[in-house]
């Protein structure tokens, strides 16, 4: 039997449904939750970061042994002093930008973070990473679960996600963080033009303020669209900012300019989400020469967040801001046949903000191809992790953002020594 | 005649397809589940005629980034992005492009790299050229993943294998001697057959040295620019000794490739690929990513389900037709409580909505950039793991991308729409009839349908005038397909 949709509309039973506050009020409560307050930029970098580049022992003999035509040489490096198991250490030689703010103490480098057994898999090491849970690495995000740690009623912008997808990193039961990958696109367009289109959108306003929480699937795309509803003309605020620094046309430049413009525009985000990808570097890495591919990634990442500091530095919000690095995994310490590394263990993270105290933290890994080298691991192929990640994120739960890591991370991973904020 | 079909054939359409046009629904009303059933897996029976009508009056269109000249989707890849948006318009074989996307999510190659290592014209030869199109009958990835869309799994592993897109993607290209390349070897087995926790750190050693060799060469002279690189075996390149994984590779259970001449080491990646192929987590891998593609995204997969998928993929040798109609004719495929829950693609929801509103007057070269803010760029995924599928396709700006399409389309079908809705103008009730059905939502709350109706008499008494349709109809059309329930197959 065919079954008319006029049938569906005219006889339908009203699901159950729960309707949220308005808009207006949501703005309110994102003032009452206050634009000053800290936030935190978490920086996603994709393909899995080869620390080893980026962050070099320069004197170790088996760093030139073991990456013959790929290693970074000891006189090019930028040079930032020695680890507690004194070995001399020196950032990619583009990040002179970083170094910079190395110099002013407030770039700490959390050396060898990981977890055990870690994954060589793109998207579990991802997943791993994100929900801080290397048993159910499909669960919500850690960030995810701080949000919903805070007390309800949550502002619909109180996450910002510059990519398309939401990342599971920012997964949360609770909160549907908006995706924003452009302000400036970020808009609610209508095929008519007048009150005709002002109709369609209060339309659209009307049909999302609904939620069908009988059917989760469904009432996931409703909270998306009540969100995206609700937070254009907040939003368009933003697509107007320029900075006081130009920011480099790249993906991640722009998305940091965003991000610098809804903090100056006091939109009341707590969290935003970045990513730069390109860090699968299984072949041509080509740290050494300008445009070569790990080269390049470096500048990217150099050129955005340095543009992003000057710009929050000079409009005195950088103190309130604290930027986090991870990537899924670092890579093979040996180079392949096609001048690339495969994938490793253990990387590396970076940590810059006004609160920040900067420095080495953890001890670089010895390259020493002795299988019982005790920094190394999988038949000394690999770096073995001395810093649980997770001790990371707790610190920042705790120190920064004023939360119970213990409860978001579902176990204790403080780590008393690693006081880098 | 009424735009509606038995639901459960629909749910079909939606899940095998992408949607229906109105001449589907004029066929398909004609068949039983069986029979439609059967339509869409036969599809050899049907005439591949589809690429012949684009230019032609009547269909999509499509402008070249060669403004003026035919389409080059050979050499420029948003020409080969709309021949596969065309051919998942107009295809009477649905099925054969539904499972072409899914073998290009499966084994997701992304055209970027290749671009990078060999230009634009290059790369987007490798991912799409026909073999009629290429002078050494190189062919492209997506046309492999066409002529195995139902074909035998162990031979599409092969043939991507040896895929020169693949070598390059995953960088078989350079797997040498002594610098073996571990990227292939770790991704066939993780993403491609048995998956995480299947294998071990040392297989992915073997595989490494298994597959190397396994290069590429261009065929003629070195200079001879005419001829594109295809997949060569270079003995020279190939590190005979034996390797020992940690599953079995032999029937009998041995688990060791023996050493082998360099002449003869090509076996050894027929070996590993034979033995992948018939491992037992291989059908239950697949069959989880094809549930979840096919059936449903939630809930656990039942084992009874990947029991039956794991025993037809046996008795049958790896025929992927078989399997699917395994799929299709399974209980939890019929189950209506699945059906609108899968959430929807891009590509799924852009597709079905130009199917739904229309497209005379519209080109796929302005659908490149939407689908692009949904969160989806053909040909190109994000990674070797393909997209982030279900919620990750959903946020508030690939939302806000959906609305925006849908307000694209309707603006650009206006006059058409408002002369489809001519005889249902009676009313705003029967309006909103005739646009329901045209776009064959599921069932919408009362909130929904009174938002609609409230809007439709909002900004002035209600005429039906060609004026007011004119309005009305792609402010409806506009709103409907951007409502949650139509991002849903």
């Amino acid at each position: 039997m065919t079954i008319t949709r006029r049938q569906f509309v005219k006889g339908g039973v009203a699901a159950f449904t729960v309707t949220y506050a308005a808009p207006q009020i949501l703005t309110d409560l994102a003032s009452a939750q206050g634009a000053t307050s800290r936030n935190l930029v978490v920086l996603y970098l994709s393909g899995g970061n080869d620390a080893l580049s980026m962050l070099v022992p320069y004197n170790d003999p088996f760093y030139y042994s073991r990456r013959p035509t790929i290693g970074i040489p000891a006189g090019t490096v930028l040079q930032v002093g020695t680890d507690s198991s004194k070995v001399a250490l020196g950032l990619h030689p583009r990040l002179t930008g970083l170094k910079q703010v190395f110099d002013r103490g407030q770039l700490a480098l959390i050396q060898r973070s990981g977890y055990p057994n870690q994954s060589r898999s793109h998207f579990q090491g991802t997943d791993i990473l994100s929900s801080a849970d290397p048993v159910n690495p499909a669960s919500n995000g850690w960030v995810g679960r701080y949000l919903d740690s805070l007390p309800s009623p949550v502002d619909a912008l109180v996450g910002w996600n510059t990519t398309r997808d939401l990342p599971r990193v920012l997964q949360s039961n609770k909160v549907s963080v908006p995706a924003i990958p452009s302000p400036a696109t970020y808009a609610f367009a209508s095929p008519n033009t007048g009150a005709e289109a002002a109709a369609e959108r209060a339309a659209a306003i009307r049909i999302n303020s609904h939620i069908p929480v009988d059917q989760p699937e469904l009432a996931f795309v409703y909270s998306n669209a009540q969100a995206a509803m609700s937070t254009l003309d907040r939003v368009a605020t933003v697509a107007t900012y320029n900075g006081t620094v130009t920011y480099p046309n790249t993906g991640l430049g722009q998305a940091l300019k965003a991000v610098a413009g809804s903090m100056i525009r006091g939109i009341g985000t707590r969290v935003f989400y970045v990513t730069t990808g390109g860090f699968d570097t299984h072949s041509a890495q080509n740290p050494n020469q300008n445009n070569g591919s790990y080269f390049n990634l470096m500048a990217t990442m150099n050129d955005a967040l340095f543009a992003f500091y000057t710009d929050l530095t000079n409009q005195g919000l950088f103190s309130n801001t604290l930027v986090l690095s991870f990537s899924e995994f670092g890579r093979r310490i040996s180079e392949n046949g096609s001048n690339g590394t495969d994938h490793g263990s253990a990387s590396v993270m970076l940590a810059m903000g006004g609160g920040v105290r900067g420095g080495l933290f953890g001890t670089a890994p010895n390259l020493n191809t002795d299988v019982n080298n005790p920094t190394l691991e999988n038949a000394a192929g690999d770096v073995k992790f001395e810093t649980d990640f997770r001790s990371v994120y707790a610190r920042i739960l705790d120190s920064w953002l004023g939360a119970d890591s213990r409860a978001i991370l579902n176990g204790d991973f403080r780590n008393a020594g690693l006081t880098f904020i | 005649m009424p735009n509606t079909l038995d639901p459960k054939i629909e749910h079909l359409l939606r899940r095998a397809g992408f949607g229906a046009r109105q001449d589907e629904l004029d066929v398909y009303r004609a068949e039983s589940f069986q029979g439609a059933l059967t339509r869409l897996l036969e599809y050899e029976r049907i005439p591949d005629s589809v690429d012949s009508k684009i230019g032609v009056n009547g269909y999509v269109q499509t402008v070249s980034a060669n403004r003026g000249a035919p389409l080059s989707p050979t050499s420029v890849i948003t020409d080969a992005r709309q021949r596969w948006l065309f051919r998942m318009v107009h295809t009477d074989r649905p099925l054969q492009e539904k499972m072409t996307l899914f073998w290009h999510n499966h084994f997701a190659t992304g055209y970027s790299k290749l671009a990078g290592l060999l230009g634009t014209a290059e790369a987007t030869r490798y991912m799409a050229a026909k073999p009629t199109e290429d002078p050494g009958g190189v062919v492209g990835q997506i046309e492999l993943f066409r002529r195995y869309a139902l074909g035998n799994f162990r031979d599409l592993l092969v043939a991507t294998a040896k895929d020169t897109a693949m070598l390059y993607w995953l960088d078989g290209y350079t797997n040498t001697k002594t610098r073996p390349q571990e990227n292939f070897g770790r991704e066939i087995m993780e993403l491609f057959t048995v998956g995480v926790g299947h294998y071990t750190e040392s297989d992915v050693y073997a595989a490494a040295r298994v597959f190397s060799g396994w290069n590429v060469a261009r065929p003629g002279s070195a200079t001879d620019l005419s001829q594109h690189y295809q997949f060569a075996y270079v003995a020279a390149q190939h590190e005979t000794t034996a390797k020992t994984f940690s599953f079995p590779i032999y029937s009998d259970g041995n688990k060791t490739i023996p050493t082998r001449a360099a002449a003869d080491g090509m076996q050894d990646g027929l070996d590993l690929i034979d033995a992948l192929a018939a491992n037992p987590e291989t059908p239950r891998y697949l069959g989880t990513k094809l549930y979840r593609f096919f059936v449903s995204e939630s809930g656990d997969v039942p084992e009874s389900f990947l029991r039956n998928v794991s025993a037809v993929y046996f008795r049958t040798r790896y025929d992927m037709k078989e399997v699917m109609r395994e799929i299709f004719v399974s209980p939890e495929f019929g189950d209506r409580a699945n059906m609108f829950t899968r959430f929807g693609w891009p590509v799924e929801f852009l597709v079905r909505s130009v199917k739904d509103i229309g497209w005379n007057g519209f080109s796929l070269a302005d659908a490149l950039t939407p689908l692009a803010n949904m969160g989806m760029i053909l040909f190109d995924p994000p990674d070797v793991s393909g997209w982030d599928l279900g919620r990750s396709w959903f946020s508030t700006g690939s939302m806000l991308a959906r609305m925006n399409f849908a307000s694209q389309l309707s603006a650009n079908q206006k006059f058409n729409l408002a002369a489809a809705a001519k005889n249902s103008a009676t009313s705003p009730d029967a309006l909103l009839a005739f646009v329901l059905d045209a776009l064959k939502t599921p069932a919408l709350d009362p909130t929904v349908s009174d938002s609609l109706l409230a809007y439709l008499r909002a900004t002035g008494a209600w005429t039906g005038s060609a004026t007011q349709l004119q309005a009305k109809v792609p402010g409806l059309v506009h709103l409907v397909a951007g409502t949650p329930e139509y991002q849903f197959v």
